[in-house]
């Protein structure tokens, strides 16, 4: 087995590399406690209406007991429902939404939201919106022949018009 | 043995037919591409429909992304065993067998896809429902492709007993890799496909878990990308090096980094999940770190082929810190692709660090950033060596010249340049928002207004291509009746020979077992969750 001089060292400068790519992103997981929206949460799609938490009452912005934020939303072919939505900006907030039919994915440019919307499972992102503004939410998963019109509006205002 | 190789030989029609299927599927795939960077960019609204624009994409995914790929590298893998083992393949029929099983499956799936009853894409998630055929045809030509990876691992068997303790030809080498790696990767997606879509599309059961589905279809995802780009780096490691008057930097390290790819890409499926729900967290941190381990192989192989390219380019009287580079013969096809291919690799390596890392990919996951970047990475830095590759065989294969060199030359420049102009773009429209997937773009206008520009370049890039893909195409068709002439496949020496590795680079058994066990830890628990705990499944749903 024969490794060169300069292989070797070049083997090095890669695995140093690697390592601080990842003690980097560990560093901002554990750190800043940046991660994904994860964590498996079964319901089931076809009866979504009939469930309390994604029941047609109890979608949009809500404050709870501990005074934080909570926005509940349903995906359906082809919308976000509310199909208008206001927040605080600065403002922690949980978002909860689930699909009542297919496989839809949300993303808000220029903010950090974003996640699937699986039927079967409850998706879940905390955030925090930095910037007032009309924002767009909009499907970013194949969902049949209308997915290009599945959208809705998000407003950002500032704290003290809420 | 007394085997002599000679052209027009044992495998030559069998490499020649599933070259030519892969390439009337680049075709064909890249006539759809063009309309429909056409339609999307919404210029003639009588071009306007999205029944035909998703029939479309779903169709150039299958074709580019299954087809196009399983042939070519089912037809380089036969050719590049008998010549470099230097034997008759083993069981040629059953190879034959498994084209015609792969075929048979194009076929069958192609009906629905362009009738519009399987506009699913080619990631086919559920709930959305195709034509059982659909299914069916694709499942076919997973089938046929697994005669292929037999044939591989036939073939090393037989040449390792008539010739104990010597190092197998490392182009063999790779090939058998790969060939090994596509029977892991296919598990996720074979399951997905006989357990839960075909019976579910044939009304034997009434609904799926879309959790379990796409986990299972992850374990395939990430790893397929390797079964596409194994040939290219095979390809670097043993074709380039001849074909410029060089000589591998070294063997020792092209074997190494083709066993970290089969042990390392299959277990990391998970960062396709990462904006998924179902899993948790912790899960795709650990897949995470594995995706971040596959760069290794990657770092490693940019060092040998760099420095095997700065040899050649000393050897040819190059000097100085760049003098190398232009005294290389660039007016070979396989140093042509293999420079521009380092290029886009660099380019489109970057980007995959960003998709890899567990935070950043929240800020591209499913837009447009993403389809700029497996083109570029894809359709480009792997593609274009195929295109080398079929250059190069060709003549080996008929016996005959190539039909024209400059034409050739010609050819690899404007693939290179079309999809810098295709996907360039593609990656900023992602950054500022725009979703991939969509037909047309009907949202808020002070959005949509900044994408305008950059979806020009998108069609400016995609005739490019096209116009690029057509010349390759008459140039090899013409190579079946120029001149003839005797050319020898031949594959590259290392600088330092070596007959005889440790037994661990000169076979599988060790590292299979290694990929199981990798396998059940990453994925075990992630997959039997569904089993534990309640979930529902979903009725299907038409598009
Ligand atoms: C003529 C050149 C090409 C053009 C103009 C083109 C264009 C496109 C377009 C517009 C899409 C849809 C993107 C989206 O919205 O998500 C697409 C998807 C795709 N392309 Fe290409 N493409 C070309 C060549 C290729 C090549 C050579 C390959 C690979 C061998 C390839 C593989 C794919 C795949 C796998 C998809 C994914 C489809 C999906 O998202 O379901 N393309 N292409
Ligand atoms: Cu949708
Ligand atoms: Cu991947």
């Amino acid at each position: 087995m024969h490794i060169d001089q300069t292989e070797k060292k070049w083997i090095y400068i890669t695995l140093v590399m690697t390592v601080v790519m990842m003690g980097v992103l560990t560093f901002y997981a554990v750190g800043s406690n940046i991660h994904p929206p994860s964590g498996f949460e079964p319901i089931d799609s076809t009866r979504l209406h009939l469930s309390e938490e994604f029941g047609e009452d109890n979608l949009g912005l809500k404050k709870n007991e501990d005074g934080s934020l909570t926005l509940t939303m349903v995906a359906a072919r082809y919308g976000f429902y509310p199909s208008t939505v206001e927040v605080p900006v600065q403002t922690p907030i949980k978002i909860r939404i689930a699909s009542a039919d297919v496989l839809h994915g949300v993303h808000v440019p220029f903010t950090n939201f974003a996640t699937m919307v699986v039927p079967g499972y409850i998706s879940e992102v905390n955030t925090t919106f930095q910037k007032t503004g009309d924002f767009t939410l909009l499907c970013n998963e194949y969902c049949g022949l209308g997915h290009d019109h599945m959208w809705s509006r998000l407003k950002i205002v500032p704290k003290s018009s809420l | 043995m007394g085997y002599e190789m000679t052209n027009n030989d044992n495998v030559n029609g069998l490499s020649l037919a599933n070259f030519w299927v892969g390439l009337i599927a680049i075709t064909l795939g890249a006539v759809l591409g063009v309309y429909q960077v056409i339609e999307r960019v919404g210029l003639f609204e009588w071009l306007d429909s999205p029944t035909l624009y998703f029939a479309s994409v779903s169709t150039h995914g299958v074709l580019m992304g299954f087809v196009v790929t399983t042939f070519m590298i089912m037809g380089f893998g036969y050719y590049a065993a008998t010549t470099s083992l230097k034997m008759p393949l083993p069981g040629k029929g059953l190879a034959w067998f498994g084209f015609y099983v792969s075929l048979t499956g194009t076929l069958l799936a192609a009906v629905p896809l362009l009738l519009g009853e399987a506009s699913v894409m080619y990631t086919f998630y559920p709930p959305l429902v195709a034509h059982p055929a659909f299914y069916i045809g694709a499942t076919l030509l997973v089938v046929g492709s697994w005669f292929w990876c037999f044939e591989m691992i036939w073939a090393m068997a037989i040449w390792k007993k008539a010739h104990p303790g010597e190092a197998v030809p490392l182009v063999h080498f790779g090939n058998t890799a790969n060939a090994i790696m596509w029977i892991f990767t296919t598990l996720g997606v074979a399951s997905e496909m006989l357990f839960q879509l075909i019976p579910w599309s044939l009304g034997l059961i009434e609904t799926v878990d879309v959790g379990l589905a796409r986990t299972l279809f992850s374990g395939t995802l990430h790893a397929i990308v390797y079964f596409w780009l194994f040939p290219a780096y095979i390809a670097m490691y043993t074709m380039v090096p001849k074909a410029i008057g060089s000589k591998l930097f070294s063997d020792e390290m092209g074997r190494i980094a083709f066993i970290m790819l089969l042990v390392i890409s299959v277990p990391i499926g998970m960062h396709h999940l990462y904006l998924d729900p179902f899993q948790e967290a912790g899960w795709k941190f650990v897949h995470m770190f594995g995706t971040f381990l596959v760069a290794l192989p990657t770092f490693l192989t940019g060092f040998t082929i760099i420095a095997t390219l700065e040899l050649a380019g000393r050897l040819h009287g190059g000097k100085g810190l760049f003098g190398w580079i232009t005294a290389l013969p660039w007016k070979e096809p396989l140093m042509t692709a293999v420079g521009c291919s380092m290029m886009m690799l660099t380019f489109g390596g970057f980007g995959g660090l960003v998709n890899a890392a567990y935070s950043l990919d929240t800020m591209v996951h499913n837009t447009q950033w993403i389809t700029g970047h497996f083109h570029l990475i894809f359709a480009g830095t792997t593609i274009i060596m195929y295109f080398a590759i079929v250059y190069h065989m060709f003549p080996r294969l008929l016996g005959r010249t190539l039909y024209s060199n400059s034409l050739a030359l010609k050819q690899l420049w404007l693939w290179f340049v079309g999809m810098l102009v295709l996907t360039l773009p593609w990656h900023y429209l992602g950054i500022i928002g725009q979703p991939r997937r969509i037909s047309s773009a009907p949202y808020d206008s002070p959005l949509v207004e900044q994408w305008v520009p950059y979806d020009l370049g998108m069609v400016a890039g995609g005739i490019i291509l096209l116009i690029s893909v057509l010349m390759l195409v008459f140039n090899l068709y013409k190579t079946h009746s120029s001149e003839a002439a005797n050319l020898v496949m031949e594959y590259a020496e290392s600088i330092h020979p070596a007959p005889r590795v440790p037994a661990l680079l000169n076979g599988f058994g060790f590292w299979s077992v290694v990929v199981i066990i990798y396998l059940i830890t990453s994925y075990g628990y992630p997959i039997a969750q569904f089993f534990i705990y309640e979930t529902f499944g979903a009725t299907t749903w038409g598009v």
